[in-house]
């Protein structure tokens, strides 16, 4: 089964690069206080040097901070925020939608209308607003970004639970008599596991998309250096010092593109039946 | 056509066919060396069981194989002419122009979004050169040879407005479009009713007598082999092992491998004798209905289906109650309704005494374990992430017993109904169709039930794993002493195991019996009609394939 899964991934050559860029930005993160253990707000050398100077590999910013050290301690917070806030977004739309798939009628109309509310309003504006009201913080930006991004995962889920509850297997549970917690989570929770992994990898991806342009607007973390904070303070110089603002943007161009390049590879593998079509 | 017409050589000659399945499959070959010929005004059945490479062999005959499967070796020659060394235009002109096929599920062999006409219309467009007005005639021409009722309306309808028998006719009509001299059909009657059935099989019958058409019907079915055939050929792992007319291999079979196939062949003349009731039903269903409102939504009004109306039935201690019925009568629901996975609009099923529509969720759980259900799909019916032993002990422990002792008796359970007893550590997809079902059965049996509900158990099923799992139940049913509701669309089937049979109609049951009083001496004419349907019924089985007898036998081990 493991071994078979990774075989199925390793079909994928673009998510196999994606994974292996993903490892060296997660092990960047990781050594960031090794490489750079000065904070990276300090001001460690002189303003506006270009990338390949003596002290700063790629340059450093309009107050004499090291880009190098910004993006190894960028590469933490996007990446801690873009799991934390998907990790909360699975787990209200999961929670909703089990609910709404599983027990269907009046419960699932309730529910659905519930997500539509959220839905109707644009994500980003809507993600803008809550930081705003709450001070941006770490826990504000997360749960933000969590609370514009759980109703497609609810919406899948839900699709999930309504096809497998009428699945003679499940059936079968609820003739040998399980209750109904045993069969939302034994029975049908690790047989809608696949579509749900697949999207929640991608929206990694958006979760730090979305956290940047927070920050690029100034409504990030303010103790906490993140490369939507470096593009957004860069902007105006970005004709003098073109090195302050693109370098941190390659940054999450690459995380971005590797999160998908994965997710499209969990798909390929976790969906068998779907992908191989036509290919093989 | 390019190639020479020899209007001498045999209408479609076979020979030596070898198809290489790709590596890694469970054998080398899908067909192995298959040689035979379809003359002119012919009907030859080719009959075997899933994975025999019959369907295989169609469609290297039609260009249809799957790309990583390659026919390796011999010939297929059309009036002589080699089909597979012909250039692809015209191995294309030949498909559709003078070989037409008819497929399993006329569901999906139609295009959902295109108006039976046009799919026809399309047809005449490739094939032939008439005009618009020219092939509208010969639609609605065409329509109205394979019995569609008012053709002219019905060619503008899309598929899905049509039932399945006749979108059945449909195909046939689209196969019959540009007259070709050979039909191959590919289990075409597999999906329908068994009325419907019969008047699809007269229809290829009178099409072909009228066009002197070669006929290559595929089928798992001995009966509708000996309704339609003029040859059969009976395939195995991919070879032919007999050929010969239909009187001949019918009755006077002579392979092992045909012999066995014609035994599982469930029968009707082997009724059972009359079951002695003792006095106080397990089970009563007093005037139990059921409607369904399909679609509909807050502002409109949805369909309704009536699948009970009125239904009443008893069970017995040790009785077996069998419900038949077409697809769309209403016996599922009934089943459904008696283990609670449907609740029932009006009426009272009484178990032992309890109404169990009147009790409550928490109230009614204790009576789940005494009524369990096996299920019709067996790739369904077993949660595929989840271990053989947790499958069968999920339900006692649910009822709060040990789990390590619910697994010893899971084991002892696999025993008894025929696998090994290791089976509790894989996976079902481990495991055959006909294994599946065993842990299908033995999953319902781990509660220990009084009453155990079979919806379609067999169905899914080949026919000698279906004679197999048959035996199991009825040997089961013996030892455990239990009542059974057995829900199926086979009337053979319920002849085979049933004490009492119920048909249904519409959600109504129009005739309740002893078996043999039902099948002896039917009195309503939907009875009548149902038994007139069966495929094969003027033909009786050869004696000496027979086992003895079916009761008392210990079930056949190994699927």
């Amino acid at each position: 089964m493991r071994s078979g899964f990774w075989r199925a991934f390793a079909r994928n050559k673009g998510g196999v690069i994606g994974l292996v860029f993903l490892a060296l930005i997660v092990l960047l993160a990781l050594s960031a206080d090794l490489l750079f253990p000065a904070s990276p707000w300090d001001m460690t050398t002189i303003p506006f040097q270009p990338p390949l100077s003596e002290d700063a590999l790629l340059g450093s910013d309009t107050l004499g901070r090291d880009i190098a050290s910004g993006i190894a301690h960028g590469a933490r917070v996007s990446l801690l925020i873009g799991l934390t806030s998907t990790a909360v977004a699975v787990l209200i739309g999961v929670l909703l939608g089990a609910v709404a798939g599983f027990y269907g009628g009046r419960v699932d109309d309730a529910v659905m209308r519930f997500t539509e509310l959220f839905q109707t309003i644009p994500n980003f504006v809507l993600a803008v607003v809550l930081v705003a009201i709450f001070t941006p913080s770490l826990a504000s930006i997360v749960l933000a970004i969590a609370i514009v991004s759980w109703p497609p995962l609810a919406r899948l889920a839900r699709g999930e639970f309504m096809s497998l509850r009428t699945r003679e297997f499940v059936q079968a549970a609820v003739t040998t008599g399980q209750s109904n917690l045993t069969i939302i989570w034994r029975q049908i929770l690790p047989n809608s596991l696949s579509p749900i992994i697949v999207s929640a990898s991608l929206m990694v991806a958006t979760a730090i998309l979305l956290e940047s342009s927070l920050s690029f607007l100034g409504l990030g973390d303010p103790n906490l250096m993140s490369w939507g904070y470096m593009v957004g303070a860069a902007r105006t110089v970005i004709r003098q010092a073109w090195w302050m603002s693109f370098f941190p943007g390659v940054a999450i161009l690459l995380t971005v593109l590797a999160l998908n390049l994965v997710g499209e590879g969990l798909n390929d593998a976790l969906n068998p039946k779907l992908a191989r079509k036509g290919r093989a | 056509m390019t190639a020479d017409i020899n209007m001498d050589a045999p209408l479609l000659d076979v020979r030596n066919l070898t198809i290489d399945l790709p590596p890694g499959a469970d054998r080398r070959h899908a067909v192995e060396g298959v040689t035979f010929a379809l003359e002119q005004g012919e009907i030859l059945c080719v009959v075997g069981e899933s994975g025999s490479g019959k369907s295989m062999t169609a469609h290297a005959v039609m260009g249809l194989l799957p790309k990583a499967v390659k026919v390796s070796a011999g010939s297929i020659r059309h009036h002589g002419t080699d089909v597979l060394s012909l250039p692809e235009r015209d191995q294309r002109r030949l498909r559709g122009g003078r070989i037409a096929m008819i497929f399993q599920e006329p569901m999906t062999a139609l295009n959902p979004l295109m108006r039976v006409g046009d799919q026809i219309d399309e047809v005449l467009r490739y094939h032939t050169n008439l005009d618009r007005a020219a092939r509208r005639a010969r639609v609605v021409e065409l329509l109205a040879s394979v019995g569609l009722p008012e053709p002219e309306h019905l060619r503008r309808s899309y598929p899905f407005r049509l039932s399945g028998g006749q979108r059945q006719r449909v195909m046939i009509a689209m196969a019959l479009a540009v007259e070709p001299d050979v039909l191959i059909a590919d289990e075409p009657t597999t999906a329908l009713d068994v009325t419907t059935q019969k008047q699809i099989l007269e229809l290829i019958r009178e099409v072909q007598a009228k066009r002197r058409m070669g006929v290559m019907f595929i089928t798992h079915d001995f009966g509708v082999v000996a309704e339609i055939a003029h040859r059969v050929a009976v395939m195995q792992h991919g070879r032919i092992v007999e050929m010969g007319p239909a009187a001949e291999v019918l009755n006077r079979p002579q392979h092992p491998y045909t012999r066995q196939l014609i035994a599982a062949v469930p029968h009707l003349i082997e009724h059972r004798e009359d079951f002695t009731r003792e006095r106080t039903p397990i089970l009563t269903a007093e005037a139990v209905s059921k409607t369904f409102h399909l679609g509909g939504g807050l502002f409109r009004p949805g369909r309704t289906v009536v699948a009970g109306h009125d239904i009443s039935l008893t069970i017995h201690k040790g009785e077996t109650v069998g419900l038949v019925g077409e697809s769309g009568s209403g016996k599922s629901t009934l089943g459904r309704s008696i283990v609670g996975l449907i609740k029932p609009d009006a009426g009272r099923i009484l178990f032992e005494g309890v109404d169990l529509l009147s009790l409550s969720r928490p109230a009614f759980r204790p009576y789940r374990r005494h009524v369990q259900m096996v299920f019709q799909d067996p790739y369904a019916s077993l949660n595929p992430r989840h271990t053989v032993g947790d499958i069968i002990t999920q339900g006692p422990v649910a009822f709060g017993e040990d789990r390590r002792k619910a697994l010893d008796r899971a084991r002892t359970l696999l025993d008894l109904v025929g696998l090994d007893r290791s089976a509790v550590d894989r996976f079902p997809h481990e495991f055959s169709g006909g294994q599946r079902q065993r842990i299908s059965i033995a999953r319902a049996l781990a509660l220990e039930p009084k009453l155990l509900v079979a919806d379609e158990p067999v169905s899914a099923l080949d026919v000698s794993v279906q004679a197999q799992v048959l035996d199991l139940l009825e040997d089961l049913r013996y030892r455990l002493n239990l009542s059974m509701l057995f829900i199926t669309h086979d009337l053979r089937v319920a002849a085979q195991v049933c004490d009492t049979i119920a048909v249904m109609q519409k959600g109504r049951i129009v005739e309740i019996g002893p078996a043999r009083e039902v099948f002896g001496n039917p009195r309503h004419a939907y009875t009548r009609q149902l038994l007139d349907a069966i495929p094969g019924k003027a033909w009786t089985l050869p004696a000496d394939v027979l086992p003895t007898s079916r009761r008392g036998h210990p079930a056949r081990t190994g699927t």
